[in-house]
């Protein structure tokens, strides 16, 4: 395809077109919209349907119905829509209904400051819905991996049966660049294949691998979903021997296939005994910086977090045994740092967070080496 | 059985006994439409809910449709349990989310009849904004709702349907609120059919589902039931078979209140049962596949 130029939200739009999902349902939120509008146009091109709800709890809901009807989905928001959504997130995760949630962060708490950027919601694509379930959360850094990443996002989605967070930010989403998208037709979305009679499925066997395929509804399959713990026919349960194996098979589904969900990419110095580390709009400053300090023949690793949950444990584990120092630069107040003093320990650490809205200068990352 | 039950179901002495042992067995329709290992349910002995279900089986076994076809879709509640002892479809959703699933479910599958099932404060207060964007959007979907003016599962907290000075676990010295009326609000939301009946009038209620689910378009039945075990016992208002009778006693069809004065009209305090409307307007769901072939077509 040829050349042209855009902003994140719409390589989003069409990473989704792309990726085969069919039906879109959402609430108007800055600095989101641009992902809704461009679905409302092309969506019915495609034989795709758009409809803007009530609330971003009901778009949330309407996108995990229409996935039970066996249609991807998606939905797209920032801050407060993204707070709405905690609900059914949580559904999502506890059904086993896959769904793609962008959120295009922005200044917060509260309403914040719409047009202003921020990576503020890092904790809370992880633990804003309440109870433990697995998520799977990526982090676009440029407008192509915005539309890469969606498309990779339905693909864990489905292939996991689980929410996958799309997590944006206001600079990724409204910074235009030229980007040269691929062939639709070359895309390939894992698809659920059921292979059972309508008499033996169950929508929540305990597979070796985790991931029982998923029947849609009006197919033949005729069978429970509910958000309370429930036996392998999806009933309601209160029995130890339900609950356990399932919190077991669901709690461990995304370690089974780390390999395959953790997106990365490292810029390895030999002998360095520092590295950036960081994600989004952030990263861009940690590969700023980088330059600068390699310029001045210093010796620095980086790596960038494409998938930010699962946390990818293993690769920052080992970069805290090669090196003394990791620097994060990130637009909040350390919240991706806490995992990684978590894995390294908080003497290794430099938190370059800022929470204002303004992005983290390359300076502000160079003068973390010194401090 | 009393006499006057038996009279208003229009059956014989023998027809009105439950047999006691192999009930289930026994029906046909219960063994084509549920799921039998599922029961007991969970609803109280003397809960008016199972007799909305009973109703729901009848409407739908009436239309013949193919279980493969329907879907319930349901809140959290007493009522939203249903879904989960029938053999269709059946999505149990979050509190009050019931017609905003229902809307992605319908949107996805047209072909599908979705009933979407709640009680009153799954309906009406956390789901009241979604009832009435549904019924504006007037989506292909039925809303069985059943209305016992009360949260019984959590034990009896005063809801949007509760009657003004009615006791509640929350209104000690009784509700200072006033209630909705669920029909009107349907119809000014734009809903294209809309009934009321109650678990006394069973046959209305089998009557108007039928009706209801056949309907394209949003279609609302206000299921009107009691709860004996927290409001009636709160409000001293007896058993579930004196609820029950209450029913009987304080309502009346559309059709005796037309018959009355304008003045008795407005003195009129009883729950009024009826069809209140049944038009057509555009289904959502044909409306946008309208709009895919216009946008293909290259008209739009």
């Amino acid at each position: 395809m040829a050349v042209k130029l855009m902003q994140g939200n719409d390589a989003i739009g069409w990473g989704a077109i792309a990726a085969g999902c069919r039906f879109y349902a959402g609430y108007p939120i800055t600095p989101s919209t641009e992902v809704a509008e461009i679905l409302s146009r092309e969506l019915p091109k495609v034989g795709g349907k758009f409809i803007q709800m009530e609330d971003e709890i009901a778009s949330m809901a309407a996108i995990i119905g229409a996935r039970v009807g066996g249609i991807k989905s998606m939905t797209a928001t920032s801050g407060p829509g993204f707070s709405l959504m905690m609900e059914n997130i949580g559904y999502a995760a506890m059904t086993e209904i896959p769904c793609v949630v962008v959120n295009v962060q922005r200044l917060g708490p509260s309403t914040g400051q719409p047009t202003a950027a921020s990576q503020g919601d890092v904790m809370q694509a992880r633990w804003g819905t309440h109870g433990d379930h697995p998520i799977i959360s990526l982090s676009p850094i440029s407008v192509r991996q915005c539309f890469d990443l969606t498309v990779k996002a339905f693909d864990l989605s489905e292939k996991y049966r689980t929410p996958v967070i799309l997590l944006a930010d206001e600079i990724i989403g409204h910074m235009r660049e030229p980007v040269d998208l691929p062939d639709f037709k070359t895309i390939k979305i894992f698809e659920h294949k059921v292979s059972e009679s309508p008499a033996t499925y169950k929508a929540y066997r305990n597979t070796p691998d985790g991931v029982p395929p998923l029947a849609p509804f009006g197919t033949g399959y005729r069978y429970h979903i509910t958000g309370l713990f429930h036996d392998q026919d999806g009933f309601p349960t209160q029995r130890m021997e339900d609950i356990d194996p399932w919190l077991e098979r669901v709690n461990t589904k995304l370690d089974k296939h780390i390999d395959d969900i953790t997106l990365l990419e490292e810029d390895v110095q030999s002998g360095a005994k520092v590295a950036f580390l960081s994600y989004g709009a952030s990263a861009r400053t940690a590969r700023h910086a980088l330059k600068m300090a390699r310029a001045q023949g210093k010796k620095v690793d980086m790596l960038t977090l494409y998938t930010i949950w699962p946390f990818p444990e293993k690769q920052v584990e080992a970069l805290g045994e090669r090196v003394d120092r990791i620097i994060i630069p990130e637009m909040n107040l350390g919240q991706l740092a806490y995992e990684v003093e978590r894995m390294v320990g908080r003497k290794k650490v430099r938190r370059v967070g800022r929470a204002n809205g303004e992005m983290v200068t390359p300076q502000m990352v160079l003068d973390a080496m010194e401090a | 059985m009393d006499d006057t039950i038996l009279e208003a179901h229009s059956l014989e002495a023998g027809e009105g006994l439950i047999p006691q042992a192999n009930w289930l067995e026994l029906s046909e329709t219960l063994q084509k439409l549920s799921k039998k290992r599922k029961f007991p349910s969970i609803w109280c002995s003397g809960c008016g809910i199972g007799i909305v279900m009973g109703a729901l089986i009848r409407a739908i076994d009436h239309l013949g449709l193919d279980n493969d076809k329907v879907a319930l879709v349901a809140g959290i509640g007493c009522t939203a349990r249903m879904p989960g002892y029938l053999d269709f479809n059946t999505l149990h959703t979050t509190h009050g989310r019931a017609l905003a699933f229902a809307t992605g479910l319908k949107i996805a599958r047209p072909d599908l009849k979705i009933i979407a099932i709640m009680g009153d404060g799954d309906a009406l207060a956390i789901g009241g904004n979604h009832f009435i964007h549904a019924a504006r959007r007037n989506l292909g979907i039925t809303a069985l709702v059943v209305n016992n003016a009360i949260y019984g599962m959590t034990g009896g907290q005063y809801s949007p349907t509760t009657p003004l000075g009615g006791r509640a676990t929350t209104a000690p010295y009784g509700n200072v609120e006033p209630p909705f009326p669920i029909c009107d609000l349907a119809i000014a939301a734009g809903a294209t059919y809309v009934a009321r009946s109650t678990v006394y009038h069973a046959l209305e209620l089998d009557k108007y589902l039928a009706e209801a689910i056949s309907k394209d378009g949003f279609s609302v039945v206000e299921a009107v039931s009691y709860c004996h075990t927290t409001y009636g016992r709160l409000n001293k208002l007896g058993t579930a078979a004196d609820m029950m009778r209450a029913l009987k006693d304080n309502s009346i069809p559309q059709s005796a209140l037309d018959r009355l004065t304008p003045e008795e009209k407005t003195a009129n305090t009883k729950i009024v049962r009826g069809k209140f409307i049944d038009i057509q307007r555009p289904q959502y769901t044909q409306v946008y596949s309208d709009l895919i072939t216009r946008v293909q077509g290259g008209e739009l």
